[in-house]
């Protein structure tokens, strides 16, 4: 058992836990959060996104001790305060999921993208998105979801 | 360190095969569990013919309505309720629901052929409108008028034209039962009267799933659980052929403290107090098995189905042949394909004291009850499933089969137990939509008018068992009888053509002979359109007719008119449109079918790289009649799944299997649409507001497989005799 420092949607946690724990264990099972969900364990579909430092990581595989220090950020965390994120309220609106098991690694996916690109064409985010699965095919409209909270944030909506 | 549990149930195990007792145990599910229930009545539950077991009316003036179809992300938990709403004249916001559970909410069927708005709008209705006549009988004697005189708005009884004299749903209630039976008398409104039914409601249940709050079965935890994983060889073979366990060595785990193991019969399992220790335990565990070499090799294995055919059954035959101046056959295979579901199966059970809570994402919780009950040995009253979803599943994945692991387990430590399969256990041992060959022969006359259609299918019927029974227990393999979603379709085989003469053949394959089968999402129907409407554009095309107008001049009525004129018109339908530009062929395609009841259209723009062998669906128009569309919102986000995991299966998916099993076993080797595959699509929703509700969860399937079909020839000039259409696949038919 070891002793890992890191903080998650603002929030330090010192935890007892073993190093090679997957971070979404950690998160899910010891901090009780349920944004970033497990589908593979293999990296393959990015249910289990989580941003790390900024960067989206597959919290599946990601060991929490590397993570130690860092700030992880979930689906939960992605907007300060708990109000939604633009991005969320743009899913919302276009009523985006279905089953929106792989919205939390979706959400979290398409906020790295914003925040390094605030006007990514459509082809951009396609390419951005890709290594996230869903299974009940609403591609179509978290796409436009993702293109409306960017004309959002820049401003022109 | 981990310790070899010994297997302790071999006594109920020979009690539950000690014949009277076996019917407890018998897995019921889907529509022989109606059919069952038609005979000797509903499961045990609340009453169906009380208002109380439906609807309770709250003092702050909301109701709270008892629903038994489980969300599966299809959107029942707002549908539903807009029907009550509706029928109560009630707003949205004064409509709550509550969980689904076998004691709590009343039996309404499973939630599988896309049944919950088709059987549950009217189920819902009757109650609803029984419940609004028995508030205004009481409101009428509270005010002191005839019920003739009153008007209803948001809850609130008053006097036409008195709005001052007025009392409401809450203060005639408010929190007490109804105690009324249904009599059958109170009619449903006049949808000419609707003002919520056939509008778009924002669904319910998804601001939780963006922000990350909603909580899934994966997510449920009780005090002093154990996680659990399960042992299986890594991927299935005949569901006849069950591995054996040779030996299970625990020495590897010294190092996990918490690990335990777990053996009955076949059936092994690990568990550890924290979920991470689980999954390692799952990982160093060594166990022996011998597994039989009981499957063809994939590649071989549509020659093997003509070889094993157990039984032939005419489903259909009818009518006399006409004039047959065009005649055109073709002949096709379809794989086997896996619900490939994004989170693997998962279930809490708490089993203790000869009483058992399981939390399972089930599609029938009552069936499922049902088999715990004789899994554990238990009456059924002492069995309660509460439904909590899970992710999408498109048909009959493994959630019935971990609830049973899990509740093993919990019997047998006396702990709540919460057993996560893995990616691996999901493909390896999902029950499959069963491959097809399918032989279809039709001819026309001059005119291009059908005369005769003939359609022959091998494919199997679904596993009865689920496989933590036969492993634990040694249940023996049983498949279901033939029957609709099993047996080649009436509605697809021809079903949307007048035509003088049909027949349509089964041949059978035992189930016990090839990987499990279960339905999955529109069963067969891709197959059969796939293969079907070929040869409908073939004779269109022998005739020297447009596509759509070989079908207009064909169609059988004004439902399948309607559905392929708007998809013709939302596609601008001009015929195939071939073209070719940068090496890529282009065409456009259309086709009609269905699943069970519904009415499906589409066309598709395929691309198709003759070089490379790559295909792309550009863009697929679907329209879909329904009948009354509840909701259209979720019925158009409905129609876009579909036609996303059209594309899916007709361009991706394909199990692969060993003589000794499975081996796509993730997404890699079991590649599924991705953003970049996604074609443009366009939804097009057929209302029809005063038809019966008919189902909008696949019924526009086939007809997108179909589309996609036609569009290949439209752009090559070849025909795919085998989805899915891969580049090996492609480079082979260009070149022949």
């Amino acid at each position: 058992m070891d002793t890992i420092a890191i903080t998650v949607n603002g929030e330090r946690h010192e935890l007892a836990v073993d190093a090679d724990t997957p971070l979404l264990y950690v998160l899910a099972d010891t901090i009780g959060l349920k944004g970033p969900r497990f589908g593979c364990g293999l990296a393959q579909c990015g249910a289990c996104s989580v941003l790390l430092n900024g960067q989206e990581v597959r919290s599946c595989v990601y060991p929490v001790g590397s993570a130690a220090g860092a700030e992880v950020v979930t689906a939960e965390g992605i907007s300060a305060g708990g109000a939604p994120h633009p991005l969320q309220e743009e899913l919302i609106a276009a009523q985006a999921p279905q089953c929106g098991y792989c919205y939390g690694g979706m959400v979290v996916k398409a906020a790295e993208l914003l925040e390094a690109n605030p006007s990514p064409s459509r082809d951009e985010i396609i390419a951005h998105m890709d290594g996230h699965i869903c299974r009940c095919g609403t591609y179509p409209r978290l796409l436009a979801a993702i293109e409306r909270a960017a004309e959002r944030m820049r401003g022109d909506a | 360190m981990g310790e070899l549990s010994s297997p302790t149930e071999l006594s109920r195990r020979g009690l539950l095969k000690a014949g009277g007792v076996m019917l407890v145990g018998f897995s019921l599910a889907g529509p022989l569990a109606q059919k069952v229930a038609a005979q000797f009545g509903p499961p045990p539950g609340p009453d169906r013919d009380k208002i109380d077991s439906w609807i309770m009316v709250h003092a702050d003036n909301t109701a709270t309505i008892l629903i038994g179809f489980v969300e599966l992300g299809q959107g029942a938990t707002t549908s539903l309720p807009q029907v009550a709403a509706e029928e109560l004249d009630l707003d949205m916001d004064q409509v709550k629901t509550v969980a689904h559970e076998t004691e709590v909410t009343p039996f309404q069927g499973g939630t599988y052929s896309s049944s919950a708005i088709a059987n549950g709008r009217p189920q819902v209705q009757r109650a609803a409108a029984h419940a609004r006549a028995a508030l205004l009988r009481r409101a009428a004697a509270h005010l002191g008028v005839a019920v003739e005189a009153l008007v209803v708005e948001h809850g609130v009884v008053s006097v036409r034209g008195e709005p001052g004299r007025s009392v409401t749903y809450g203060e005639l209630v408010g929190d007490r039962p109804f105690e009324v039976t249904m009599d059958g008398e109170a009619i449903p409104k006049d949808p000419s009267q609707y003002r919520i039914v056939g509008q778009r409601k924002a669904r319910r249940d998804l601001a939780d799933k963006v922000m990350g709050r909603f909580e899934y079965v994966q997510h449920k935890r009780l005090p002093g659980m154990l996680h659990a994983r399960i042992i299986r060889p890594r991927g299935q073979g005949a569901f006849g052929a069950p591995p054996s366990l040779l030996s299970a060595d625990a020495a590897p785990l010294a190092d996990i403290p918490d690990a335990q193991v777990f053996r009955q019969g076949d059936f092994l399992a690990v568990l550890a107090e924290s979920e991470w220790h689980a999954v390692k335990a799952a990982r160093l565990i060594e166990s022996e098995w011998d597994i039989p070499a009981s499957l063809p090799a994939s590649r071989d294995l549509y020659g093997a189905m003509r070889d094993r055919v157990a039984s032939t059954n005419v489903v259909l035959e009818e009518g006399e042949a006409g004039e047959a101046l065009h005649r055109t056959s073709f002949t096709a295979e379809t794989p086997y394909q896996a619900h490939a579901t994004m989170a693997p199966n998962c279930a809490v059970a708490d089993v203790k004291d000869g009483k058992a809570r399981v939390w399972a994402s089930s599609q029938d919780i009552y069936a499922l009850r049902g088999t715990l009950a004789g899994v554990l040995g238990l009456e059924q009253t002492d069995a309660t499933v509460q439904f909590t979803e899970g992710s999408g599943t498109y048909g009959h994945s493994l959630y019935d089969d971990v609830a049973i692991g899990a509740a093993l387990l919990s019997q047998n430590f006396g702990r709540p137990v919460r057993l996560q399969y893995s990616r691996e256990n999901e493909h390896g041992w999902d029950t499959f939509g069963p491959a097809h060959i399918g032989e279809v022969a039709i001819a026309c006359d001059a005119a291009g008018k059908l005369s005769d259609y003939e359609y022959a299918g091998w494919q199997h019927s679904w596993a009865f068992v689920e496989t933590n029974d036969q492993l634990a227990n040694g249940t023996p393999a049983r498949g279901w009888p033939m029957g609709p979603s099993r047996s080649v379709n009436p509605a697809v085989c021809g079903g949307m053509y007048a035509l003088p003469r049909r027949k349509l053949v089964d041949h059978v394959l035992n189930a016990e002979d090839w990987p499990r089968g279960a339905w999955l999402r529109s069963p067969l129907d891709l197959s059969f359109a796939f293969i079907s409407e070929q040869a409908i554009d073939d004779l269109a095309a022998q005739v020297g007719m447009d596509p759509v107008a070989f079908r207009r001049l064909n169609i059988a009525d004004h439902r399948w008119q309607g559905v392929l004129d708007a998809a013709a018109e939302a596609a601008g339908w001009n015929g195939p449109q071939v073209s070719s530009s940068d090496g890529r062929l282009r065409g456009r395609g259309v086709g009609l079918g269905t699943h069970l009841r519904g009415w499906g259209g589409a066309v598709a723009e395929v691309e198709v790289d003759p070089e490379s062998g790559t295909v792309r669906v550009a863009h697929l128009w679907g329209a879909l009649d329904a009948g009354c569309a509840v909701n259209p919102d979720i019925v158009e986000a409905q129609i876009t799944g579909q036609l996303v995991q059209t594309v899916s299966r007709m361009i991706y998916e394909e199990v692969h299997f060993t003589p000794q099993g499975v081996t796509t076993l993730d997404w890699n080797s079991y590649p599924v649409a991705r953003f970049s595959d996604c074609p443009e699509i366009t939804p097009v929703v057929v209302q029809r507001i005063d038809e019966p509700s008919s189902g909008a969860g696949e019924e526009v399937m086939a007809a997108a497989a179909a589309a996609i079909a036609n569009a290949f020839h439209a752009a090559t000039g070849k025909r795919m005799a085998t989805i899915p259409f891969t580049p090996e696949r492609v480079k082979a038919v260009m070149a022949a």
